[in-house]
């Protein structure tokens, strides 16, 4: 019986654990699904009559559509060149234990991201590069290159250096080696630094506040710019913050795994 | 593989690295020594170490290292206290332990934009979740982010909610992996929970404590996108940190020099932590 009781004490205490983070996700999508007038009555609705008002003006209003377009483009080319030279490089680093250059990769880390914009935005505004994806790329692979690195090593260095040399003795060129029998034996790991990667560079906001404009501009700062003219319009601003937290958070469940092997390798390799 | 092979496959990357990595901080390095007001139309020019000096005497600069300060040594101890505490209670085996560890993974993923925007809204003074709440608790609704006491316990609250599952988490992870025998044989041998915890659970999950600590740190000192958004540095200065005032320096004011050399402080507050952090994870080791 008292361990009955514990034991429901114990789940009860975890589902109110749980209701700390749900309940802030819960307040945001209800606040985008409530009229305006819902959103602004006291003491605050929990029964309300949903409406899809405030998500059909987010995608109809101006240009969220290609800022959400933009986003995608800038995350997904800087995962992709991410991994094209991290891939190797994270192979290599790991087989040949060159781990001075995993704590160069640690520091740069340590960096403020506003130490690398200073520069960057002096020489892109230089070139008139401002408000193109070249601009947005590069500074997003200062994030992703360094943090593909970090996992791949990691990953790489739980492989058996067996495998390489039975590819060779197979009559493999090491690129084939690497192509075909390597890369396939760390498929969790690319998986989970490209959707990390892909997440930071989705979720990232200074540097394209500063590097974007109306062409390249990104949802994160499209969302802090809606803050600053509609401060009144909640059910808008929650419909806007729900629609770019929706994907990290889908991504979330398909590397939960790995997710915080990933986001710890880099600070305990250095 | 051999040596041909092994920089084929590394130097593309160190190349890269090299251009967009090494040289900003170079860049930055050498700015810091020189004047440039953008906007003027004229070059830089070479000041030695003068922006340094200025720092000296520049009170926004002190003010803004001393809310960096507060905030990330409020942040850091209220997530690694708490982080700890929940994953010693999470540490068994029950069911739906996978959707439980799912679910804190959200905050971590989440658009930092977005979180601060919701929080921001819920700490609303009139129409805000939070006030309304403490209102119906019998308390009275209090300013939050307009308030220069309490815009910064307001700004760590929210990046409690949104960072201590990685605490949490990290802790947690280190605790299952725990072998089972030590704990075993002090059962056998009488101790109670508490004793337990502190003699020997504790000292075999510093290390990830230690590591937890430092992501976290580094993140910390270097906070932008949250503060940015609920408060810019408000009301006045109250919650403008190193990172914010670096920001406003270079590109409201566009004095990028004196934006760099604030950087370079910024970056040297961020490599000292994590070597004393360093420091005390390698004498933990021992």
């Amino acid at each position: 019986m008292i361990k009955k009781i514990k034991t429901f004490a114990f789940y009860l205490s975890v589902v109110l654990l749980c209701i700390v983070p749900v309940s802030v996700f819960l307040w945001m999508f209800m606040t985008g699904l409530k009229s305006q007038a819902d959103n602004l009555s006291i003491p605050p609705k929990i029964f309300f009559s949903p409406t899809l008002n405030n998500f059909k003006d987010v995608f109809g209003q101006g240009n969220f559509t290609k800022y959400l377009l933009n986003s995608s483009i800038v995350a997904s080319l800087s995962v992709l060149v991410a991994l094209l030279f991290g891939l190797p490089s994270s192979y290599a680093i790991a087989k040949y234990r060159m781990h001075k250059i995993g704590l160069v990769l640690l520091i740069a880390r340590m960096v403020p991201f506003i130490s690398y914009l200073i520069p960057w935005f002096i020489v892109f505004r230089s070139l008139h590069l401002i408000d193109t994806y070249v601009a947005l790329v590069t500074t997003h692979l200062i994030i992703t290159l360094p943090f593909v690195i970090w996992i791949m090593v990691n990953f790489f260095e739980g492989i058996p250096a067996s495998l390489e040399e039975a590819a060779r003795v197979d009559g493999c060129t090491i690129f084939q080696a690497f192509i075909r029998i390597l890369l396939p034996s760390v498929r969790n790991g690319i998986l989970t630094a490209g959707i990390l990667s892909f997440i930071f560079s989705w979720n990232q906001f200074l540097f394209s506040l500063i590097l974007s404009g109306s062409s390249t501009m990104t949802v994160p700062v499209a969302v802090f710019q809606f803050i600053s003219y509609d401060e009144i319009n909640w059910g808008g601003l929650a419909a806007a913050a729900s629609v770019i937290t929706i994907p990290p958070l889908i991504m979330t469940v398909f590397i939960q795994k790995y997710m915080i092997k990933g986001l710890t390798t880099g600070a305990v390799k250095g | 593989m051999d040596g041909k092979t092994k920089y084929g496959f590394t130097l593309p990357a160190l190349i890269l690295i090299g251009i967009i990595v090494l040289f900003p901080i170079i860049y930055n390095l050498f700015m810091s020594m020189n004047s440039w007001f953008v906007a003027s139309g004229k070059g830089p020019e070479w000041i030695g170490l003068k922006n340094y000096i200025n720092l000296l005497d520049n009170p926004r600069f002190w003010n803004s290292l001393k809310v960096t300060f507060i905030f990330s040594l409020g942040t850091l101890t209220v997530e690694v206290v708490l982080g700890t505490m929940l994953a010693l209670f999470l540490n068994r085996e029950f069911k739906g332990k996978s959707i439980v560890k799912l679910i804190f993974l959200f905050p971590i993923a989440a658009t930092p934009v977005a979180v601060s925007l919701i929080w921001g809204m819920m700490f609303n003074y009139d129409l805000g979740i939070i006030n309304i709440i403490m209102q119906n608790l019998g308390m009275e609704p209090l300013l939050w982010l307009a308030s220069p006491k309490i815009v910064i316990p307001a700004l760590i609250i929210t990046d409690t909610w949104q960072w201590t599952p990685l605490i949490l988490l990290i802790v947690l992870a280190s605790l299952e992996s725990l072998p089972t025998d030590p704990f075993e044989s002090a059962k056998v041998d009488g101790a109670n929970i508490f004793q337990v915890i502190y003699h020997i659970t504790l000292p075999l999950v510093r290390p990830a404590i230690v590591v937890a600590a430092m992501i976290r740190s580094i993140d910390a000192i270097k906070t932008f996108d949250m503060i940015y958004v609920m408060t810019q540095g408000g009301p006045d200065v109250a919650s403008e940190n190193l990172n914010l005032y670096i920001f406003q320096t270079g590109f409201s004011y566009f004095r990028m020099g004196a934006a760099s050399s604030l950087a370079i402080v910024l970056f040297t507050l961020v490599l000292v932590i994590n070597i004393l952090l360093s420091v005390i994870r390698k004498t933990g080791a021992k």
